[in-house]
This record gives C-alpha cells, structure tokens and sequence, in this order.
C-alpha cells in the first residue's frame, strides 16, 4: 500500500460525510444554474464509502501508479464525484461550489481528465464506460498490478448496445479485478426506466454474462463496504454491485421524481433542500446508539 | 528516393496492409507495450502476424468495434499503446463517438487502423468501400491522420505512430499497389514528400492512388506540361508550408484520393489555399456519391481515378490558371 493513503471514518461518519457533499452539491447546483440533481443525490453514499473507505489512492499524488481506477461512465452525475474527490482533499470544495459548469473550471459539465485532481477519464456519451474499464483491468491483468478498476454506470446507460458488448466481453475475459457499481434508481430523463426500457430481470442478465452480481440497499454503508470487499473476494468473474438508490436521497421533492434528472434547484428550493439535509444530518446515529 | 523499377517490367506490387502487418511484428518485438485488437478481422487487417507471435498481447474484440476503441481508450490511458484494428468503414465508422471522446477528448494514446478503404475494395460493394473516413477523422481534435502509398511508406507509418504520443488514424487498401517508394525514402509525420518536381501544375495525391498521380506526370510531359507530384501521406497535421510552396510555383492544383471529394485530402488542400494561396483546384474523388460492386480497377475507371482522368483534370486546372 505504499503512498496510498486510506481514511478510516466510522459508518457514521461515513453517513455524514455524504450528507455534507450532498448539501455541496446543493449549492454548487445552484450556483451554476443548470446541471442534473437526482443521480449526484443518490450515489453520495456509494461514493462517500468508495473514496474514504475503500479507494487505494492518495489525494497528494493523483497519479500514483498503484492507484485504484474509477471510471465514471454516467458522467452527468459528475457533481458527486468532483464534491467527493473535494471533500477527499484533491481539490478545493469551494472552487467546486462556485465554479461548477463555468469557464476555465476544472468542473466541467461533464468530467474529464484535462486536470489532476483524481478523475481517470472522459465522459458524456453514455455507454462508453465500462469498455474504458475493461482496457484499464486488461492493462493491470496484463502487467500483473494489483490495483482495482470500479465503472460507475446509470440504470438508463444499460439502453446502450455498447454496454451489452462491454458486458459480454468481460465476461469472456474473466476480469475479476474489475467492479462495475449500477446505480439502479430507476428513472432515465424521459420516465422510468422500466416504461422506456424496460430493464428486468437485470441480475440474471449479467449473471448469463458470466458475472458475480450483488444486489444492495445503495444508502447502507455496511451493504456497499461488505458488496465491494465480496467483489475482491470473486476470483473468476467480474462483479457488479446493483446498489438500489433513490434518486434526489435526502431531499423530499426530488426523491424518486424523474422530473429532478437534468434540472438544478432554484434558490428557495436549494435551501428548502439545504435544510433537509441539515435536519438529516442531525439524525444520523452510529450502530451503537 | 523513388523505386528504380518503378514503371519497368520488374515493378512489384504489394498491399499497403502487408507493411502495417510486418511492421507490428517489428515494433512488438522492440517495445511491450504494444497490443493490438482486432475485430474479427485478424487476417484481412494483417495483424495475425502479431497475434501468432504475441498471443499474450493481442485482444480478440468479436465484432464489437464501439467497445473494442473503448477498451482500447482504457488500455492507453494506463500506459499501453493500443493498434485498434477493422475494416475503415466500421473502425472509424461505426465507433466515431467512441474515437471522438473515449479516445481524442482524453487525448488517449490510441492507434486506430482502417484496413480496406477506399473504392478499389471493389466487390464487396459499397457498403465495404470506407469513402468518408477521412472527412470523420480530419475533423477531430489532437488526431493524427495518415494516409501511406505503399508497403514501405505503410511499414514507416506505423513505425511512426508508435513511437508518436497522442491518437492517430492510418488507412488502407485492399489490393496490391505498385512499390514507389523504397525502405530507404524518408518519411516523417507531416511532412509531405515532392516525389516529382515539376513547374506547370502541382498533383496533390494520397494512397495508392500516388501512382496514377506519377503515371499521370508522365503523361502530361507529351502536353509539355510539367507536374510536380506531392505525396500528402499527413493530412492531418497538414504540411501546409509545402503545399503552398509548390502551387505558388505552379499556381495550379489536381488533388487525387479514393475518397470522398468533400472533406478529405481536397478538403484540406482547399482550405489550406484559400487561406494562404488561392488558385485553381480539380479535384480526383468520390463525386458524393456510394460505390458500387465490380472490379477494383473497374471502379477506378468508373469513377474517373486513374491517370488519364488526372491528366485531364490538371490539363483543366492548368487551362482554369491561365484564363483561357
């Protein structure tokens, strides 16, 4: 583990640090004007538990040879990985709040690897992942490393031919070092997902693919830490982590409205948001209490 | 730096796909970070030369081209050097947006490789003739675009492009075309090569077609014309200086390519003069319009890309010069 530093936050601290870079990606929603809402909201926890639980990383050197890979397939929910990597310490959260979509930001509307501040790769085009992952696990397989490549990818992206072919390809390759995290929340910009395209029965899919599936409530942090440390544990498959989620988690009007994918709050609605979360906060117990 | 058996009896023909397949093996053997991917088309792209060789490097895709330049994207950017291998019309054709962010955006050190391009596929049809993959590669940032005229100019590109950093597409053809060049002619990336000199009219070519554009010289000399032959194997970044120093001598120019006339080597010789020298252009090309099946030199025929219609193309760009 040289170089790589890991935090060891309690589940607890763990909750609250996802409700901070929640209430984070609030405002910086709001300050940009524009942006998406729902899925930054319901990966905060996946990636809260990824980033300062999991990762092999090291904020002071994003380029660490030995890094864990994560590749960010569905990169419009890019708020939530630029407020964790912030909160992480690879850059500044207050550059992130109010510069988020703006011009010359290291944010950009979608994320890109133009700057070292802990992103791998470029996205926008859904679909184009999980093949970008598979590369990465091939190189590490092939060089004999022992870091990780994680694809996080959206429900909707899955309508994508592409996806399928990246799926059947890893199957076929048996990269076991490889964790593709699904964040099933169900909706897509024009509906749910299961009125578009309908997706189910998803894990047996994937599992006729040749992949190790894992279902999970995506808010437990003890689900996504135990699915993740199980994944490792696969030695001849792939795995995917189907975190169940809600979208907008933590904010009562967006929850679960596919209305809230592409739009920001309004100011009286970001701080109607900010003060739910801030309630919630308030709430978050560890497993003692 | 021309072959000296070009146009005699002794003249071989080998195709341009051959030098890219010899070449794999040669730099495979050299640096180990060379893998290469293929997309159910080891043979006909060449690159099962490698394959046998380098089993543990090579990455059979099946026919899933958007996810094999994807994997390719991922491979790069963890220090691999990555030879995406298809057909042009799929490779960039069907996985453009993939070329275009998985690969260019992330200015991934990715090597893109369209084999049977251009109309002299021939039977296969028009479906199979890649006419547009200049056009849908020029047009991308930080991409290097390469077209070579034969086996040594091919076996030299590649060589090129992977001791070059950052995305590149290289194109070629199917059939056998005739040894102009040598192993030792130079060749740098963006840097065109005046194969002929020549003060009457300059013949931009690119391909195969590089030949008919030499044949085509000859010929012009019985018109007491004198044609100066460049070979644009770059056209993209484009030698521009080059281009302009020759057509101010000739004010005059012919582009020939087995592609389509919008967007690929006219585009870029269009662009370039109007800017900084504008003169007459012809143009030798697909006139907007889809192959057909029939024999390679049938099509070229066809479509008017063989030498005599470039002699009379630069017999009218010499003629649109002079006003008469």
């Amino acid at each position: 583990m040289a170089g790589g530093k890991k935090t060891n936050l309690s589940l607890k601290q763990l909750a609250l640090k996802a409700n901070e870079i929640r209430r984070d990606i609030i405002k910086a929603l709001f300050q940009a004007g524009s942006g998406h809402s729902a899925g930054p909201l319901g990966m905060a926890d996946v990636l809260t538990a990824l980033y300062f639980r999991i990762l092999h990383i090291d904020p002071k050197n994003p380029l660490l040879a030995d890094r864990d890979r994560v590749v960010l397939s569905n990169a419009h929910i890019c708020p939530v990985l630029y407020a964790t990597l912030a909160h992480r310490g690879f850059c500044s959260v207050e550059d992130f709040v109010h510069t988020l979509r703006t011009l010359d930001s290291p944010f950009q509307g979608h994320s890109n690897n133009h700057r070292q501040i802990g992103i791998e790769t470029c996205g926008g085009p859904l679909g184009q992942g999980l093949s970008q992952a598979i590369g990465m696990a091939l190189a590490a397989r092939s060089d004999q490393r022992t870091w990780r490549t994680y694809c996080l990818m959206s429900d909707g992206e899955l309508d994508e031919g592409q996806t399928w072919e990246a799926i059947m390809f890893a199957g076929k390759e048996r990269l076991h070092n490889l964790t593709a995290i699904i964040d099933r929340n169900n909706i897509q910009i024009d509906g749910y997902t299961e009125s578009i395209m309908p997706l189910e029965p998803l894990a047996e899919k994937w599992e006729a693919f040749n992949w190790h599936v894992i279902e999970i409530d995506g808010h437990n942090m003890r689900h996504i830490i135990d699915a993740v440390h199980e994944a490792r544990a696969v030695y001849e498959k792939p795995t995917v982590i189907i975190a169940h989620t809600i979208p907008g988690k933590g904010v009562s009007f967006m929850e679960n409205r596919f209305e809230w994918h592409g739009k920001p709050p309004n100011e009286k609605e970001a701080q109607i948001a900010l003060h739910e979360l801030r309630t919630l906060a308030g709430r978050i117990r560890s497993e003692h209490e | 730096m021309l072959n000296r058996h070009l146009f005699t009896k002794h003249q071989e023909s080998i195709p341009t796909r051959n030098g890219f397949g010899d070449a794999l093996v040669e730099i495979g053997t050299i640096n180990p970070q060379i893998v290469v991917l293929t997309g159910d088309l080891a043979e006909s792209t060449r690159v099962h030369l490698f394959q046998k060789k380098f089993p543990g490097r090579f990455i059979e895709c099946g026919v899933a081209e958007q996810n094999m330049m994807g994997i390719a994207a991922g491979l790069a950017l963890s220090g691999k050097i990555p030879f995406v291998s298809s057909y042009a019309t799929f490779n960039p054709g069907r996985n453009w947006d993939q070329l275009r962010v998985s690969v260019c955006y992330s200015n991934a050190n990715v090597k893109v490789v369209g084999a049977h391009a251009g109309i002299s596929v021939g039977p296969d049809g028009a479906t199979h003739q890649a006419l547009e993959d200049l056009a849908m590669t020029r047009v991308l940032p930080y991409l290097t675009v390469i077209v070579p005229c034969d086996y040594w100019e091919t076996k030299k590109a590649t060589i090129a492009l992977a001791k070059m950093i950052g995305p590149a597409y290289i194109r070629f053809a199917r059939e056998k075309t005739p040894i102009i060049t040598t192993e030792e002619t130079a060749f740098a990336i963006g840097k065109t090569i005046v194969l002929k000199p020549g003060k009457d009219v300059t013949i931009a070519a690119c391909g195969p077609l590089v030949y008919e554009a030499l044949l085509a010289a000859r010929e012009l000399e019985h018109h007491k014309i004198s044609a100066e032959v460049l070979n644009c194997h770059t056209l993209k970044p484009f030698d521009e200086v080059t281009l302009v120093k020759s057509v101010k001598k000739t004010r005059c120019c012919v582009t020939v390519e087995e592609h389509q006339i919008i967007g690929g080597l006219h585009g870029a010789v269009a662009e370039t003069l109007a800017r900084r020298f504008p003169a007459p252009v012809e143009a030798i090309g697909m006139p907007n319009v889809f192959g057909e099946s029939g024999e390679p030199q049938e099509l070229l025929e066809r479509y008017h890309m063989i030498a005599k219609d470039i002699v009379k193309a630069a017999r009218k760009a010499v003629s649109r010069r002079s006003g008469r």
